[in-house]
């Protein structure tokens, strides 16, 4: 019994971790064939972290702890969250601490790191970059935080699995105004936590307004591997998280060896079609500028508060 | 219709009737701001049907039925004329006049949706003795009626171009309809039609009157309207 509900969480570790690149490959090659390349393949995020380990990380003149750091402990602090989400069961011996606070707080530290390792450069880009990612940060976290409460009322905790499981039990919580609101604003949320298109530009490191390249322009070698396995990472995890807040389904809720076979087959096809439809949105989206950027965030929060107090008062509290 | 759907069912018009007054504050194209109210019609003209067929009552359709005609279709042809009147004359490209666009509210929209969050937590926190007085699904739904209410009030304050204010003017009128529905599933018929009569003919003055200032001014921006000319 606890032998496979380790089994799970070492499963969901490793999915994510060899899934993350896999994800961005899969995103970057359906962006190209819709803009009518060919694409590098989807193993390409791979090849490119296989080429960047065998080079020796250089770290600029003047830079300190919080530079040399970063890239470990975003990882890590991306490695903890993907073993505490329930993304492939509700049953496993970490589910009783995996509490959305904790979730959201362990993503925003990651944040930290990196904006602290943007400004320990002490160049221009890193300072601007880090500045504008704790802006959209600051926006961001409420609005994850309010989304997942339109949930969490219903089922009384603000613990994730037991959210995710009563979601798998009541389907018509998820089909209320209240889920189809959060599920809305939790996109936006993701969108703009990921660094994806609306907010920023993940493909280039030309862009005026760019935010997550910006802080990571000083990285190489060994630590720039590491920062995209972390930034893929998150993706992945949100993803999976989306996936398992507002399509539960596949999700083991006991502990046997069949459905979490089966709940790993449907984590996988729900993060890649959930991915492609980003990809695929974004070839048609253009970026936002900047300083509109807070009133996209200030209207997902506003759904997020709508569909929390719609969860509330029309649940008939 | 069994009780479940009937709560699920109302509880997503609602949920949609909120919507669409939270999205007009939040687009700057006028045309996407009718689009909108067109689709707030619609919703409203839901939470009618479904009452009316929830209570058994033929005249509450009916009612349903005239206000989905009056509200999705006909205001909304209406402004969409008032509307292509102020741009046809506008050469395409030309960024000097921008009629067609809310450019600068007097609120800027991060703002007023912060507001309009406000505005629903007041509705919320106002209705709660109305609601405890008779606790039903309809009921409960009732602060979303108050909160479109006030969120239209607050689009009348905080827009400068005439039509956008109209809009404003008409989520009012959506909201106090929907609070009537829902608190007491509905007027007599005769206020019914006579308010829906009133907001037509305000409809088509306010119309007359944007023409007139476009005639006069060149604009509809009713903050250039601050002096009297002879």
């Amino acid at each position: 019994m606890s032998a496979l509900g380790y089994a799970a969480v070492a499963a969901q570790t490793g999915a994510v971790v060899a899934g993350a690149p896999l994800l961005t490959g899969l995103m970057r090659q359906v962006r190209a064939r819709l803009e009518g390349r060919a694409g590098a393949g989807v193993l390409q995020p791979l090849r490119d972290t296989r080429k960047l380990l065998r080079r020796e990380p250089i770290a600029p003149a003047g830079t300190g702890p919080a530079f040399r750091t970063a890239p470990a402990l975003l990882v890590a602090t991306t490695l903890v969250v993907a073993t505490l989400v329930p993304l492939l069961s509700t049953d496993t011996p970490v589910a009783g601490r995996a509490d959305l606070i904790l979730v959201v707080a362990l993503l925003a530290l990651g944040t930290v790191t990196l904006a602290l390792a943007g400004l320990d450069t002490g160049t221009a880009f890193g300072g601007m970059g880090a500045s504008r990612e704790m802006t959209i940060a600051a926006l961001v976290e409420p609005t994850l935080l309010m989304a997942v409460f339109a949930l969490s009322i219903p089922a009384g905790t603000t613990n994730l699995p037991a959210i995710v499981d009563g979601a798998v039990r009541e389907p018509d919580r998820l089909a209320s105004p209240a889920g189809l609101l959060a599920a809305a604003a939790l996109v936006v949320a993701v969108l703009a936590e990921t660094g994806r298109i609306p907010v920023d530009n993940p493909s280039t490191h030309l862009e005026l307004t760019m935010v997550h390249e910006a802080m990571v322009l000083e990285y190489a070698g060994r630590d720039l591997a590491l920062v995209e396995l972390g930034a893929q990472m998150r993706l992945t995890v949100l993803l999976g998280l989306l996936a398992s807040l507002f399509v539960p389904w596949g999700i083991a809720t006991s502990a046997s060896v069949g459905a979490l076979l089966l709940a790993l087959v449907a984590f996988a096809v729900k993060v890649a079609l959930l991915g492609a439809a980003l990809a695929a949105a974004e070839v048609f989206w253009a970026k936002v500028r900047l300083f509109r950027v807070p009133e996209l965030l200030a209207g997902s929060f506003l759904l997020a508060l709508l569909a929390v107090t719609a969860s509330y008062f029309l649940s008939g509290a | 219709m069994s009780d479940s759907a009937y709560v699920q069912l109302l509880d997503l018009a609602c949920g949609a009737f909120l919507l669409a007054a939270v999205v007009i504050l939040w687009r700057r194209e006028l045309a996407a701001i009718v689009r909108t109210f067109a689709l707030q019609g619609v919703a409203l003209a839901a939470i009618a049907l479904l009452l009316g067929l929830h209570e058994g009552r033929a005249d509450l359709v009916a009612v349903a039925a005239g206000i989905g005609v009056l509200r999705a279709g006909v205001l909304p042809y209406l402004m969409r004329r008032a509307l292509t009147a102020a741009t046809a004359d506008r050469r395409p490209y030309d960024t000097g006049g921008a009629e067609g666009r809310e450019t600068r509210p007097v609120v800027n929209v991060a703002a007023s949706l912060l507001a309009a969050a406000a505005l629903t937590l007041l509705a919320y926190a106002v209705a709660r003795p109305l609601v405890e007085l008779d606790p039903s699904p309809a009921t409960r739904a009732l602060p979303v009626g108050l909160a479109v209410v006030l969120i239209g009030f607050f689009v009348l304050v905080t827009r400068r171009r005439a039509l956008a204010q109209v809009v404003g003017f008409l989520l009012l009128d959506n909201g106090i309809t929907a609070t009537a529905f829902l608190a007491a599933s509905g007027v007599p018929l005769i206020v019914e039609l006579g308010v829906s009569f009133d907001v037509l003919l305000a409809m088509l003055v306010l119309q007359l009157l944007t023409a007139r200032m476009r005639a006069a001014f060149g604009t509809t921006d009713l903050d250039d309207l601050r002096e009297l000319h002879d």
